[in-house]
């Protein structure tokens, strides 16, 4: 089976300005969303405390929390989670005594509302909540920052920074989804994220290394035009952009679908960015080549010149060995 | 009929290679699937298996100030085995303050302070001030610190729970977790045993005050160098006692359960030499006066001193159950808690969410992977088996590396693993894509496998190494679950490259004849060619 029998290239770069325009749009939405609207943040960053009741029969979450009124628990968030038979109460105070036994109370004060086990008790200590959040930050950041790194290395700055701009993309836009459906920021959003950079990058490079091969490739000075070079690169790629997008997208839907709700969040951000990973390194990293001003021809000398210094080196070591220097 | 020369197909170093792998995946694998209790395995994260983790803090200031006590004390029995007034022994503000009746003791009692180590002394017309040097301050934080994780663990051992971990986490946080935990109840009871000071105390019941202790408060109380106690038995009643304690729980040895006259148990501790000196000179001189045996800070018994007792052994009794005195038993033998412990993050996973858990990603992992067998097969062909092969030893190899390195599996580290297989397809797209590019190019099968191979490469090098960049950092700065996430996805990258770029090739030069020779291109990489030419 075959997607694209056509062996023309697809004019990608003439759809870059309205298909950018969009991107611009949204990416200002995301952060419009992420500084106005914020995150729902789970109890691994904001503390707090999270405990999962597992009942025997269907229960009505106003009747709990009716019942809960007159307890302790009254300012509890008292949720679905997953099915109609299973709740979470998520309470804000935690306990630093190691002795107090927050699950026996919860069970004590949810007495009468059926049959019931609890099946999970979470607590993180506000200063252990803030810690995960410096920590998750630096990791973004130092991921961001090896990558950029590396890109730089094994290509050239240009590549790296239209990279990055793609990355940043993604992980704002997966961000602004999260906090505009509400799920909860908890540590597996954060690996999701971190995941959703690798993914990213992951199409990114294999675009940008078919970019290199391409110009590498072409003798005509004719077609030395960056747009028709990108052009040729991303549909060369594009089969295996949408196979390997598909496959992923369906793995990741059954996580969606069947993972279980504790990694809800992870894999719905996950949805997301791998979507416009995918995306995004057509239609935003390769366009700031252009952009950037990388020029066909001056990257064909580069190589040349590479080459050149290559090959002397070459016969510089096989003079050496054949002692005639 | 094809001759039997041109289909054979050729073992290669990339096929032996493979298979090698293979038998050592399955080798490491297997007692992982069968969670067999010979050999290394894949030890399931609390999120799968259920228990308790916890991560503490330490009140290490605390510690400071029993450090200060314990020196009070030392100060008290040197006077008094010595024969040397000293007035006002107390403990405020960080300093133990005394004075000097005696000017005549003064080289004796300074010979005495230089021997405690890190305090300075300040000295003037016979009134000490005592106080602890920062660096002290410093070592006795860290020693509180490194003696809960010991007293922890020891206290642990004892208790009977399979496979409990106490760690330091970071600087000043303990790990602890316990897979073994099923119950709230046994929850309930592992974290009274973990948590509990068990610091043992003989005081002095102060005799001239005892009987006005319900008119006294603290304030005053503390004025008379005293303080009030509540009885372990009978909360209402309290005890007076001297705040300087005669000795306390560094100088036990053993703790064990026994039986009183009423068959009641009851703990029977016992000193070490120096403890039961200190014992015998206090006992032999307060016969007639009362000794208060406090535990935690609570009263549990005021028996009269009838004579003196040698031998340094003792008893409390406070109504326990059997369960509780083997527990307060335990927390004795394995010493106390220099300074408290608080719950800075909790989580316990009951043993049904796990179960559940691991059937949720076992569903998801099956329709994952069965979709992208799907898809690689229709899209492929044989080439797409070829990608599905390579996929499962992946998986096997992923199980077996995590098994090697002791790695934990956890609810993402599923996800991760799920994740991998969407992954690991993807750099046999890629190959698959480069030789199909060739094929069409008119190159031969021979010339279409090898130059795709060799065209894959740098992108398969680059994109997977960026990936793995985000892997580690995940992995440094993750925590618990998302460290185990990070694992998965690390070794899943790394096994996919040795896999797609080595097996998948090898597999590819095993079967070159019959390729060629079938010459059906559409079974075997899934494009149809058109006319040849």
């Amino acid at each position: 089976m075959e997607f694209f029998r056509a062996r023309k290239a697809f004019n990608f770069m003439g759809w870059v300005k309205p298909v950018f325009a969009f991107s611009l749009v949204i990416s200002l939405v995301a952060i419009y969303l992420i500084v106005t609207k914020g995150f729902v943040y789970g109890i691994d960053f904001a503390g707090g405390t999270v405990v999962q009741v597992k009942y025997e029969a269907p229960v009505r979450i106003d009747e709990i929390r009716k019942h809960l009124s007159t307890t302790p628990f009254a300012s509890a968030g008292i949720q679905e989670f997953g099915s109609s038979s299973e709740i979470v109460l998520r309470l804000q105070n935690t306990t630093a005594d190691v002795t107090k036994d927050t699950a026996a109370q919860v069970s004590d004060a949810l007495s009468g509302t059926g049959k019931f086990e609890i099946r999970r008790v979470d607590m993180v200590g506000p200063k252990v909540g803030k810690e995960l959040q410096t920590q998750g930050t630096i990791a973004l950041l130092f991921s961001v920052i090896g990558i950029l790194i590396y890109v730089a290395f094994r290509f050239e700055w240009r590549f790296a920074v239209a990279s990055i701009i793609a990355l940043v993309h993604d992980v704002l836009i997966t961000a602004g989804m999260v906090s505009l459906f509400n799920v909860e920021f908890d540590l597996t959003v954060l690996a999701a994220l971190l995941t959703i950079l690798g993914f990213s990058i992951n199409d990114t490079i294999v675009i940008f290394d078919r970019i290199r091969e391409t110009i590498h490739d072409t003798k005509e000075s004719g077609k030395y035009q960056m747009s028709v070079i990108i052009n040729e690169s991303v549909t060369n790629t594009l089969s295996r952009t949408i196979l390997t997008i598909t496959t992923v997208f369906f793995v990741v839907l059954t996580l969606f679908l069947f993972g279980g709700e504790i990694i809800h969040g992870f894999s719905f951000a996950m949805l997301i960015g791998v979507i416009f990973g995918a995306y995004s390194s057509i239609f935003v990293a390769s366009p700031f080549l252009i952009w950037f001003g990388y020029d066909v021809a001056q990257a064909k000398a580069a190589q040349a010149e590479k080459r050149r210094q290559h090959a002397e080196k070459e016969k510089m070591r096989a003079q050496f060995e054949q002692g005639v220097v | 009929m094809p001759s039997q020369e041109s289909t054979r197909m050729k073992l290669n170093y990339r096929v032996i290679l493979l298979l090698l792998a293979t038998i050592f995946g399955l080798i490491f694998s297997l007692p992982s699937f069968t969670q067999s209790s010979e050999g290394k395995k894949v030890t399931l994260g609390l999120d799968l298996q259920g228990g308790l983790h916890m991560l503490l803090g330490v009140k290490t200031e605390e510690a400071v100030d029993s450090q200060l006590k314990s020196i009070a004390s030392g100060l008290k029995h040197f006077g008094e085995h010595n024969d040397i007034l000293l007035d006002g022994i107390s403990v405020q503000d960080r300093t133990v303050t005394f004075e000097l009746l005696d000017n005549d003791d003064t080289t004796v009692i300074d010979e005495y302070l230089k021997s405690v180590e890190g305090t300075i002394v300040h000295a003037s017309e016979g009134k000490y001030v005592l106080s602890v040097t920062p660096e002290s301050v410093e070592k006795l934080k860290v020693q509180a610190i490194d003696q809960a994780i010991e007293t922890i663990r020891n206290r642990l051992d004892q208790f009977g729970l399979a496979e409990p971990t106490v760690a330091k986490q970071g600087v000043d946080k303990i790990l602890v977790e316990l897979p073994g935990i099923k119950t709230p109840q046994e929850e309930q009871r592992a974290r009274e045993l973990i948590s509990r000071a068990a610091k043992l105390e003989l005081m002095a019941v102060d005799e001239d005050r005892a009987m006005r202790v319900m008119e006294l408060d603290d304030a005053e109380a503390a004025s008379f160098g005293d303080k009030i106690l509540e009885d372990a038995l009978q909360p209402k009643m309290k005890h007076l006692v001297n705040d300087i304690p005669i000795l306390d729980g560094t100088m036990l040895t053993d703790a064990q359960v026994g039986y009183d006259q009423n068959n009641r148990p009851v703990i029977n501790f016992s000193l070490n030499s120096q403890g039961a000196q200190i014992f015998g000179d206090f006992t032999g001189k307060s016969v007639g006066k009362r000794l208060a045996i406090v535990l935690d800070g609570k009263v549990y018994s005021a028996p009269v001193i009838n004579e003196r007792i040698g031998g340094g052994s003792g008893q409390i009794s406070g109504n326990y159950t059997v369960e509780e005195a083997n527990d307060l038993a335990i927390a004795l033998r394995s010493g106390a808690l220099l300074a408290p412990i608080y719950m800075m993050e909790k989580r316990s996973v009951g043993p049904s969410l796990g179960a559940d858990s691991i059937k949720a990603s076992l569903v998801a992992f099956a329709t994952g992977a069965a979709l992208v067998v799907f898809f690689m097969i229709t899209y492929y062909g044989y080439s797409g088996v070829v990608a599905t092969t390579v996929m499962v030893v992946n998986i096997i190899l992923i199980i077996a590396f995590m098994a090697l390195f002791g790695a934990t599996l956890t609810l993402p580290g599923m996800a991760g693993i799920v994740l991998t297989v969407g992954m690991a397809v993807d750099a046999n797209v890629i190959i698959n894509e480069r030789i199909r590019e060739l094929l069409r190019e008119g190159a031969s099968v021979r010339r279409a496998i090898e130059g795709g191979y060799d065209n894959a490469l740098s992108t398969l090098v680059d994109a997977n190494l960026t990936t793995l960049i985000a892997a580690v950092a995940l992995y440094v700065y993750g925590t618990g679950p998302i460290k185990g996430f990070a694992v998965t996805l690390a070794v899943g990258i790394l096994v996919s490259m040795f896999t797609a770029i080595m097996g998948s090739h090898g597999i590819f030069q095993m079967l070159m004849n019959r390729i060629e020779k079938s010459g059906n291109m559409n079974r075997w990489f899934g494009i149809r060619l058109g006319h040849k030419g």
